[in-house]
């Protein structure tokens, strides 16, 4: 078992997370200290979460552009809902934004279940349906952190036993889905649909429902990041993580969880997110010019998907051999 | 019957033709043409506008613009005004030069026509009112950072991307003036990219690599806002100051907590006060708009105009606790 693991692509990424870590330390040692690393995984908390969902989207073998969207118009709608009615309970918005952000990815789903558009085709559109929907709801204009009621700023910074609300909401995510994954279902059929679609039918799974469902999950999750986000930066605007899909599928994508489907691991996202929330949070403290900054993080990217890549490869030469033998 | 209908129509028209410039003579009709109705900016530059109007005596402002903010509407409005026979037209416009045209026929017609806030191509105005100018920008950002640090201090900058035309200018104009103000140590420019989440971590990442900040000074509307929630949730309101450019709306809720003592931009009142006085001078005190002509405007001082008829109305207006209340509301 630890062979296994030690042996595994997670592996691989933690140790290169480590190593990543030191090199730092040795530019700016308060880095590795625990107060900073609590910090940067809470800075990485919203990464966490919407990589989550991204993984089981992409291991359907589909991909959702949508996510950043959906976050930014969810937490627009978390924004104005406290505006207009500044005595809701924050649970109230919690829970309309989850559902909100569910429905937009149900919507992605059901156009690529029942309609069959692919999904980077689906989502690049409703990417821009979902921020044109901020504009029209808030009018391009900013909801700002006096207009914010105090709960609703307070509730991802409250403490509670050494970590705030907003790391305990990434290791709850990361708990459940590490369950749902291995127990149940819905979470093996992921796999089985990216693997082979053809032998998931024949086990009698529903391939578009399952895909529909990974695009379900991975909008409530959005629409959860987007109260988290907002909240946590006291603005909400239409531009709000602009770009930050395409961290999502990095981190993905850096975590080990192949491209074509089938592949993942909840443990090789939350890597893959922790992976890019370090450089993020490190690029700034270890003065670095900010013109190489984004060429680190892009190389850094690829560096992490080449490992993956070789880490892959002898288990693809192993099932030939095993597969020459038998014959 | 068909003569006699059109010899009265000619006789009423005459009279309509000789009537309105006499009525005009009466009153200054100055226009405010403004990118589009219900924004609170240019409320509160119509409200500057009829301050100068109080003040002239003889002006009568009419505040008008398109309903949103298209080129097209206001090539209407400006016909209509045409058709008025206004004095002056004021104008913050949709697009620089799809105006022109439309201007010119007003210029044609003995209406002075000048741009503020938003400008028009030279040809299509008299001259220009910005309403400030790079040097003084730069040279603001630094004295709002200097004016709370008596002692001077460690400062840093946090600007949008590395490619913002605007934040290098100032930044440059920032850098000139520095020997002004001793004992103000800039340690270092930041790039937030304009996202709240880079430049959340930015302005975090600053106070790590200098313990002792002592302002950071934040010339964009998103960093600001996003810098002043990083000093807030790093517990150091008081230690750091965040400052710059931003919106007294956006920033409303960084004076409360303290976490910026002040910040500045363009005061709109100012703004339209000093764009009708211009226009009344133009029209109706023989002032001309050529380049180094110096015109007076009311209470904001005189404008000196460049080579290309433009010139900057006064140094950004600082917005603190004192203000906040009355602006937060406004834009």
């Amino acid at each position: 078992m630890l062979r296994r693991f030690a042996l595994s692509r997670e592996a691989a990424l933690l140790a290169a997370l480590i190593a990543l870590c030191l090199l730092i330390a040795t530019r700016f040692s308060g880095f590795i200290t625990p107060a900073n690393l609590g910090r940067v995984f809470n800075d990485s908390a919203p990464l966490i979460i919407l990589t989550l969902g991204q993984m089981i989207v992409i291991v359907t073998r589909c991909i959702d552009l949508s996510v950043a969207a959906n976050l930014a118009l969810c937490g627009m709608v978390a924004a104005l809902l406290n505006v207009a009615f500044p005595g809701l309970p924050v649970i109230v918005i919690i829970t309309a934004v989850v559902l909100l952000g569910g429905l937009l990815g149900a919507f992605n789903g059901i156009l690529i279940w029942k309609v069959g558009i692919p999904p980077i085709v689906v989502t690049l559109g409703t990417l821009t349906i979902y921020r044109g929907i901020i504009f029209l709801i808030s009018d391009g204009a900013w909801v700002n952190s006096h207009e914010m009621s105090a709960p609703f700023k307070a509730l991802p910074r409250a403490v509670f036993l050494g970590l705030p609300v907003l790391s305990w909401c990434a290791i709850v995510c990361v708990a459940g889905f590490a369950l749902m994954i291995a127990r149940t279902p819905l979470g093996r059929s992921f796999f089985a649909v990216g693997g082979n679609p053809h032998a998931a039918v024949y086990t009698g799974i529903n391939v578009g429902r399952t895909q529909f469902m990974a695009f379900t999950i991975a909008g409530a999750l959005s629409g959860l990041t987007g109260y988290l986000w907002v909240s946590r930066y006291a603005v909400a605007y239409v531009d709000i993580a602009g770009g930050f899909e395409l961290d999502v599928i990095a981190a993905c994508v850096i975590g080990g969880i192949s491209i074509a489907g089938g592949i993942g691991s909840v443990f090789g996202a939350v890597l893959g997110a922790l992976f890019l929330g370090v450089i993020k949070n490190a690029l700034p403290v270890v003065d670095i010019s900010p013109f190489w900054q984004m060429a680190i993080s892009g190389a850094a990217i690829i560096v992490a998907v080449i490992l993956n890549s070789r880490s892959n490869r002898p288990k693809g030469r192993l099932i030939l051999r095993t597969a020459g033998r038998k014959t | 019957m068909g003569v006699f209908t059109k010899l009265i129509g000619g006789a009423a028209m005459a009279a309509a033709l000789i009537a309105s410039p006499a009525m005009a003579q009466d009153n200054v009709r100055i226009a405010l043409v403004v990118k589009a109705l219900g924004i609170g900016f240019f409320e509160a530059a119509a409200k500057g506008a009829e301050e100068a109007a109080a003040e002239l005596g003889n002006v009568e402002i009419i505040y008008t613009g398109p309903t949103d903010t298209t080129a097209e509407g206001q090539i209407e409005v400006i016909n209509s005004l045409i058709a008025q026979q206004v004095d002056a037209i004021a104008i913050s416009s949709n697009d620089t030069d799809a105006l022109v045209p439309a201007l010119k026929k007003a210029m044609d017609r003995g209406i002075t026509v000048i741009s503020w806030d938003s400008g028009v191509a030279p040809e299509g105005r008299q001259l220009h009112l910005n309403p400030s100018s790079n040097p003084l920008i730069g040279n603001m950002i630094v004295k709002l950072a200097a004016d709370n640090l008596p002692d001077g201090g460690d400062v840093a900058v946090l600007s949008a991307t590395t490619t913002s035309t605007n934040q290098n200018i100032w930044i440059e104009e920032m850098t000139k003036v520095l020997p002004d103000y001793p004992g103000i140590n800039v340690v270092g420019t930041v790039y937030g990219d304009d996202l709240a989440d880079k430049s959340y971590r930015e302005a975090t990442g600053l106070m790590q690599t200098y313990p002792d900040l002592k302002a950071i000074i934040a010339p964009t509307s998103v960093g600001i806002v996003a810098a002043a929630q990083a000093v807030v949730d790093a517990g150091k309101v008081g230690q750091v100051n965040v400052t710059g450019l931003g919106l007294p709306s956006e920033m409303a809720g960084a004076i409360e907590s303290g976490a910026s003592q002040s910040f500045a931009i363009w005061n709109p009142i100012d703004l339209g006060y000093s764009a009708t006085m211009l226009a009344y001078e133009l029209s109706h005190n023989g002032a001309v708009a050529e380049p180094g002509a110096e015109i007076p405007m009311g209470r904001m001082g005189t404008l000196t105009l460049d080579d290309k008829n433009e010139g900057a109305m006064a140094d950004p207006f600082v917005y603190d606790a004192s203000n906040i209340e009355e602006f937060k509301s406004i834009f």
